[in-house]
């Protein structure tokens, strides 16, 4: 087995950190139009019960010093929101009536 | 019978009478030979922001601007004593493009002690002077004084950079912007600094895209998911608190009922997890809200919306705002560039408001962006041009009457006096 990426308290989401831990919008957002709505769903679901305790786990740290493994979980956060339109807002991947559009992230913090 | 008080005269429409309330036709839209003229009218007359202090941190930071509608290039820079400059994008020598990369036609951005151009080596420093010439000896008469780099008209307001492409601008900066915009003047930009930057090339002429971010009467039926399912009403309007115009610039604002005071099923679930969502984090910093943010003393107070003329939108939530500008790059395309803008996150915890925040302006603007493709199509077919807008829709009105008044007065000037037209 690979070494664990998030922290300990988290472990039943380690299959997802695989899959979600991504550093930009940019791969989140891909990963999401690239991801069915079931395989979205059990991600969403097996995350939910956990999510503001990850939030507070990740607080815990100051911005310019989150350890790696809690950063995973920030960023398996950010794809918690990316994954949360698609599941509770708009029923599918993309956002209804968005056509062709295209619209790009080309900056943002970090973490 | 609306829920907001309105004008004496009966509407907002009719409170600003030159507007008048008649069909309004977007032909200014769809017209390859209109948009010719916007390019000399508008975008070579009007003063542009092109970005942010900010983005010039220290004394050699520069970035360029391609602004296709009026079919140049800009280069924007910190000088000596801090000064912001503009410069035409063009090497003196023989024309070659002086700060790009591997590709002419893409911005780009960086800190450098003076420009130094690819072709033949001249450089500039970076208040424009012409500083070395290869070979000067083998010139006729040349003095290099008289071949500094062609400067644009530039100057602030509040933090952002504006560009003037005329020869000498008709108006000041701040004559320019007027009262209503200036009412601005002590709000807190430079505090804003935590951004997150998005690009789109939009199948739309500009106009059609900026009037879907100066009305909300299209709020219910374009972005129905903006409120959750269980509890949409179906047939509910949406009713502005304010409008205001002055000048080529108008402004609307909205009530609001802070979103954490709603009853929960009101919200996403992502959003009670995050404290964050549509209308931003539920929590921002103390701000200090300058009077003319709120010009209508609307209670609750929601947002603004500033339509600066001609193509910037400054959305204030209170704690933080949101920017968006539309670059023509034909009749029926442009490049839009919007971004969001919080105080620095203190905490981690901020920093996934500010992500919520982000990542949700860029759904419900994909549905925008998504659906006046197809307005675009439907009105260069040309069937239809007498199009009624309603009360709610005054800025639609008002944006279409000044671009087209701003380009009837280019052609009258074009005009030799006595000339029959």
């Amino acid at each position: 087995m690979s070494a664990a990426r998030l922290p300990s308290a988290f472990a039943e989401l380690e299959r997802y950190a695989e899959i979600w831990c991504l550093p930009t919008e940019a791969e989140r957002w891909n990963r999401r139009m690239d991801t069915s709505m079931l395989a979205m769903r059990e991600f969403y679901e097996a995350f939910s019960p956990r999510l503001e305790e990850a939030i507070d786990y990740c607080d815990k740290f100051p911005l310019d010093d989150v350890p790696d493994d809690a950063l995973n979980l920030l960023h398996l956060i950010y794809s918690m929101v990316m994954v949360s339109m698609a599941v509770e807002v708009f029923g599918q991947p993309k956002p209804t009536d968005s056509g062709d559009a295209v619209i790009d992230r080309v900056g943002e913090p970090v973490p | 019978m609306g829920k907001w008080p309105k004008p004496a005269e009966g509407s907002w429409t009719e409170h600003y009478p030159e507007l008048g309330t008649g069909p309004v036709s977007f032909r200014d839209s769809t017209s390859p030979e209109f948009y010719e003229m916007e390019r000399e009218a508008i975008f070579k007359r009007a003063w542009l922001n092109v970005g942010r202090v900010e983005e010039l941190p220290r004394v050699g930071s520069y970035f360029t601007k391609e602004i296709d509608a009026a079919k140049v290039s800009v280069i924007v820079v910190k000088g000596k004593e801090e000064k912001i400059r503009a410069f035409y994008n063009v090497c003196r020598h023989r024309g070659n493009k002086l700060v790009w990369n591997d590709f002419p036609n893409e911005e780009v951005k960086g800190a450098c002690r003076q420009f130094t151009c690819k072709y033949h080596g001249w450089r500039y420093d970076l208040d424009g002077a012409l500083t070395f010439v290869q070979q000067p000896n083998e010139f006729f008469d040349l003095d290099s004084a008289e071949y500094g780099l062609s400067p644009v008209h530039c100057d602030l307001w509040n933090g952002f950079i504006f560009i003037n492409l005329d020869r000498e601008p008709r108006q000041s900066l701040r004559e320019f912007l007027g009262p209503m915009i200036t009412g601005l003047d002590d709000y807190p930009f430079e505090k804003l600094t935590e951004r997150y930057d998005f690009v789109a090339h939009n199948n739309s002429n500009w106009k059609i895209f900026a009037d879907a971010f100066q009305e909300y009467y299209h709020v219910p039926s374009l972005h129905p998911q903006q409120v959750p399912s269980e509890v949409r009403q179906p047939n509910v309007g949406f009713e502005c608190a304010h409008f205001q115009i002055d000048g080529p610039h108008r402004l609307v604002s909205t009530a609001g009922t802070r979103r954490w005071l709603m009853a929960p099923e009101y919200m996403y679930p992502i959003e009670r997890a995050t404290r964050s969502g549509l209308v931003g984090p539920w929590r921002t910093p103390e701000t200090h809200l300058p009077a003319g943010l709120n010009p209508g003393g609307i209670e609750s107070w929601g947002i603004s919306n500033f339509q600066i003329f001609p193509n910037l939108e400054i959305l204030i939530y209170g704690g933080w705002y949101l920017l968006y500008r539309y670059w023509p790059t034909s009749h029926n395309t442009h490049k839009f560039e919007a971004y969001t803008a919080f105080h620095p996150a203190r905490s981690v915890r901020e920093r996934i408001e500010h992500e919520v925040a982000a990542v949700v302006l860029k759904e419900f603007a994909l549905q925008d962006a998504g659906m006046l493709g197809g307005t675009q199509a439907a009105l260069e077919t040309g069937i239809v041009d007498e199009f009624p807008l309603n009360d709610q829709e005054i800025l639609v009105r008002h944006l279409h009457k000044v671009v087209v008044d701003w380009v009837d007065k280019y052609q009258r000037e074009q005009t030799p006096v006595g000339a029959a037209r």
